[in-house]
Parts: C-alpha cells; sequence; structure tokens
C-alpha cells in the first residue's frame, strides 16, 4: 500500500519535469478538454436532473408537518445539490466514466508498446500523454460541476412544479432564502481536487499496466474503484477543511 | 558502430540476461536470434535504456548510453529508430501522421518539408496513398512496413526491428526482412534484428548472434550457422524437417 502511494507520488513528479514544448501540449489540452469534458456534458446533465428532482420529491414526502414551510423543499434542494451533489456526486460519475477511459487508454498503449515508442524518441511519455488529460479534467470539471449545479436545481424546479408539490413562487423564494455564495465556490474547490484526483489515479493505473488485455481491464476497474475512494476521503478532509 | 559490454539483468532474482556482449557494425544487418523468452526483447529494451540493467554498457559509437539523463540522450535517441514487435503505431493518428509524428516533436521542419518527408518514406516502403488510413484498417503486414517508415522517417544511424516478421505470412516476411536489408545497405544504418524465424536467418543475416536461456553462446553468420555449431543451436535450426533432411543430405 505504501509501496503504491510511494510511486504514485514518483508518477506525479514525472508529469512535472522534462516538458515538451506549450504548442505540443496545447493542441493535446483542446482534444482532452472535449475528450474529458464536453463528452461528458450528456451524463452529467441527465444526472443532475434527476437527482435534483428525486431531492424534490423525496424532501416534499418526508416534510408533512403544517410547520414546516414549503419552500423549505427548494431550500434543501439547492443546498444539498451545491454542496455534495453537484461535486462529488458528480465527480463519483465522472470517475466511472473519464476514469476507466483514461485507464483503458493508457493501459493499451502501454502493452502495445506505444509508450515505448514515446520514450525511445526522448519523449517524457508520461507528461506528454497525462499532463493535458489532468490540466483538461482541473479545467473542464468546475465547468461541470457549474452545469451539474444549475440543472440540478433546474431538474427540483420542474419535478416540483409539474406534480404540484410546490409553487413556482414558493420554489424559486426558498432557493433565494438565506442563500451563502461560499456554498458555490466550495463546489467548484471540490471539483478541482477531484479532477486532480481522478485523472492522475486513473492514469497511474493504466501507465502501471503489464501484461495483456485481461490487465488493462484490471487497470480500468481499480482506477474507478480508487479514484472513487480518494474521492471520498478529500470529500470527509474538504468538508471539515471548509465548513 | 554499437557495443553492449557484459550486461546482466534479472526480474525478481531470475536472471533474463547473463553476461551478454557483442559488436554490432555499421551498414550490417545483425541478427539476435533464441527461442521465445530468452531475453531478445529484454536486451533490446536494454541497449535502448527503457530497463536499465544491473551491470553493463551500451556504447554508440564510443558514447555510453548510461551515462547522464534524459536531456544528454537526446542527441542519440535522434539518430535512433525502432520497429517495435506489434508495430506501435499510435492509434489515434493516421499513417501520414505516425511517421511525421518524430518530426513534429523533434525537428523545427517546416509544413511542406515534413509532408515530403513523410510521402519519401511511405513509398520507400512500399505504402504510397495510404497515409489517410487509421492503423486499425490496415492489415498486420502493413502496420510493419508503417512502424519501418516512422523507424527511418528521421534518417536513423541505428535501426532496431523486434521480431519484425512475427504473425506475417511467410511471403510477406520475406518482403520486409528484405526491406529492412535494402534500407540498412542504402542508408548505412547499423541494424539490429532480433527474430526467431529461419527464413530471415539464412536470408539476412550478415552476422548472428545466438541467445539461449539469457546467455549468448555462438556468434556466426547465415553460412557458418549450418555447419558445427553448439548443440542448443543446432536444436532451434534443425527443428525444421526440411532443413534437418537438407544437412543429412549434404
Ligand atoms: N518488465 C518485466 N518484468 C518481469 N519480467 C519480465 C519483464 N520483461 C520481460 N520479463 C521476462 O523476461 C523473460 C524474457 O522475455 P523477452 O525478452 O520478452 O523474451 P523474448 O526472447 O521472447 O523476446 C521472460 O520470461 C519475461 O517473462
Ligand atoms: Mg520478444
Amino acid at each position: 500500500m505504501l509501496s503504491v502511494i510511494g510511486r504514485y507520488l514518483i508518477f506525479l513528479g514525472k508529469l512535472f519535469t522534462r516538458r515538451e514544448s506549450l504548442k505540443v501540449y496545447w493542441k493535446r489540452f483542446i482534444d482532452e478538454c472535449i475528450g474529458i469534458g464536453v463528452s461528458s456534458v450528456f451524463i452529467v446533465a441527465i444526472v443532475a436532473v434527476f437527482i435534483g428532482a428525486v431531492v424534490c420529491v423525496q424532501t416534499r414526502a418526508n416534510l408533512v408537518s403544517p410547520v414546516i414551510p414549503v419552500y423549505v423543499v427548494s431550500n434543501i434542494v439547492r443546498d444539498m445539490t451545491l454542496l455534495e451533489l453537484s461535486s462529488t456526486f458528480m465527480c463519483v460519475v465522472l470517475a466511472g466514466k473519464v476514469g476507466s477511459n483514461i485507464a483503458g487508454e493508457l493501459g493499451t498503449m502501454k502493452i502495445t508498446e506505444q509508450i515505448d515508442a514515446l520514450e525511445v524518441m526522448g519523449i517524457n511519455s508520461a507528461s506528454y500523454l497525462v499532463l493535458p488529460k489532468l490540466l483538461a479534467a482541473v479545467f473542464t470539471f468546475p465547468l461541470l460541476a457549474i452545469i451539474s449545479g444549475f440543472l440540478g436545481i433546474f431538474g427540483g424546479y420542474l419535478a416540483g412544479t409539474l406534480s404540484g408539490i410546490i409553487t413556482p413562487e414558493d420554489y424559486i423564494y426558498g432557493i433565494r432564502y438565506s442563500f451563502i455564495p461560499f456554498n458555490v465556490f466550495i463546489s467548484i474547490i471540490k471539483a478541482i481536487v477531484f479532477g486532480f484526483l481522478i485523472s492522475t489515479i486513473s492514469a497511474f493505473q493504466g501507465y502501471d499496466t503489464r501484461g495483456g488485455a485481461l490487465e488493462v481491464g484490471q487497470a480500468s476497474t481499480s482506477a474507478v474503484t480508487n479514484s472513487c475512494i480518494a474521492v471520498l476521503i478529500a470529500d470527509y478532509l474538504l468538508a471539515e477543511l471548509l465548513t | 558502430m554499437i557495443e553492449i559490454k557484459n550486461i546482466s539483468k534479472s526480474f525478481n532474482d531470475r536472471m533474463v540476461l547473463d553476461n551478454v556482449s557483442g559488436v554490432f557494425k555499421k551498414g550490417e544487418t545483425s541478427l539476435v536470434i533464441g527461442a521465445s523468452g530468452t531475453g531478445k526483447s529484454v536486451l533490446l529494451k536494454c541497449m535502448l535504456d527503457l530497463v536499465r540493467p544491473e551491470a553493463g554498457t551500451t556504447l554508440y559509437d564510443g558514447r555510453d548510453f548510461y551515462v547522464g539523463d534524459e536531456e544528454d540522450k537526446k542527441d542519440i535517441r535522434r539518430e535512433m529508430g525502432v520497429l517495435f514487435q506489434g508495430g506501435a503505431l499510435f492509434d489515434s493518428k493516421t499513417v501520414h501522421e505516425n511517421i511525421q509524428f518524430p518530426l513534429d516533436m523533434l525537428t523545427e521542419m517546416g509544413e511542406g518539408e515534413k509532408k515530403d518527408r513523410v510521402e519519401f518514406c511511405l513509398q520507400r516502403v512500399g505504402l504510397e496513398g495510404t497515409g489517410g488510413r487509421m492503423p486499425s484498417e490496415i492489415s498486420g503486414g502493413m502496420k510493419k512496413r508503417v512502424g519501418i517508415a516512422r523507424a527511418i522517417v528521421m534518417n536513423p544511424k541505428y535501426l532496431f526491428c523486434d521480431e519484425p516478421n512475427s504473425g506475417l505470412d511467410p511471403l510477406t516476411s520475406i518482403k520486409i526482412d528484405e526491406l529492412i536489408k535494402e534500407i540498412t545497405d542504402e542508408f548505412e544504418i547499423t541494424t539490429v534484428v532480433i527474430t526467431h524465424d529461419m527464413n530471415s536467418v539464412l536470408s539476412i543475416g550478415d552476422k548472428i548472434m545466438f541467445l539461449h536461456k539469457g546467455k549468448k553462446l555462438w556468434e556466426g553468420n547465415s553460412q557458418t550457422i549450418m555447419g558445427d555449431t553448439v548443440p542448443e543451436l543446432e536444436e532451434f535450426v534443425f527443428c525444421n524437417k526440411a532443413l534437418s533432411l537438407m544437412r543429412a543430405g549434404r
């Protein structure tokens, strides 16, 4: 366990040493932003709308007391969405999508000697392949978190108003009531940290692959598992730190 | 000229290379032969410094490849071309982009100049007009040709080929072997070919080194290999019935 963490840290060090020219990275960065960020918008949107809707309906169903005003429902939807759903929950979903993709791609490149081919040309393969992915994740995850936060609240609005649980006026009042802008900031910070963890852990798993197709599959699986664990631990630490 | 001196390498206490030395000369196609799992690819990786041996050195025209950091090695790396066992083409790039890749990364050439150079290499390996295809759309033999084109695009002084004809039919194999030999002669390259294919051994071996269980047991050429050698090599060479009949009748 400790030796794995040690090798992970050495791997991180390798990412930032002996880089190629900036021009090379720019194109790779744009490609990865599309591969990692843009292609995840759909799944993030679906998850956010439905989870927002479910939170709204569930909260209403469990808060039937007449002394609690109905706008509390959208108030809860807002806080849940901003604090956990749009960052932690979204990143657990992205660990599955982005993490397995990164580990599978790098694992395949490793076992088919494409990484060796880069190394013999004198290119730092870790930095050339992984740094653009890391930067793309750190750049696009916060944007996805903003989309997710917005759509989560919107999903709650749709479910609440269409089913008649809450009036549009109450819903809007609730999401504005005692709003703390700092929570948006927390969500963005969390997305940046989780983007870093997911991209580097998955890349490390893929990069460490040895053997054949079977091992590539295993690398993808452990990339997802380990990224999820890291995200949850980091979530707890950040919660202690930021609130 | 490439010299390897006393190279030893083990993985988890298992000796894979045991004190291997040898010389590969300029303008010659040298072969490293041996059964599967004897450490041929590991020897190649040691020569390329992808794997660092516990002992020994590799000298490229007298320059020690194991001293200094990656920055110091860049000059020698620019003079190397490598054809990996499976071709190792980048899946996400077209054939043309694959061949152009070293030029993009390592030179300051203009776009037109790069294009011409890639076209020249494509034509040299007999693949004119396939530059736009993806690696997944071409056959195994074509992949090897593209791999060779990518390996020679920087005008290397040293060319390494790991089992260039594994997985190919006999006719295609011979064509690939001949291509490697022609290119070696034409551009005066120091070429090292790893193989276990007897057809290649007999047709292109200017110089042959035989590895068995990590040790170098014999050295010679395609003529002397048919004569008296060592028992392990005889077993390797004459496992083919036709060859052993030919030998009995000589
Ligand atoms: N990175 C590695 N870690 C552990 N063992 C290895 C590694 N690379 C090669 N080996 C072992 O070294 C031996 C020689 O392998 P190799 O050089 O690939 O054989 P071949 O002569 O067929 O090319 C094999 O038994 C292989 O399992
Ligand atoms: Mg091999």
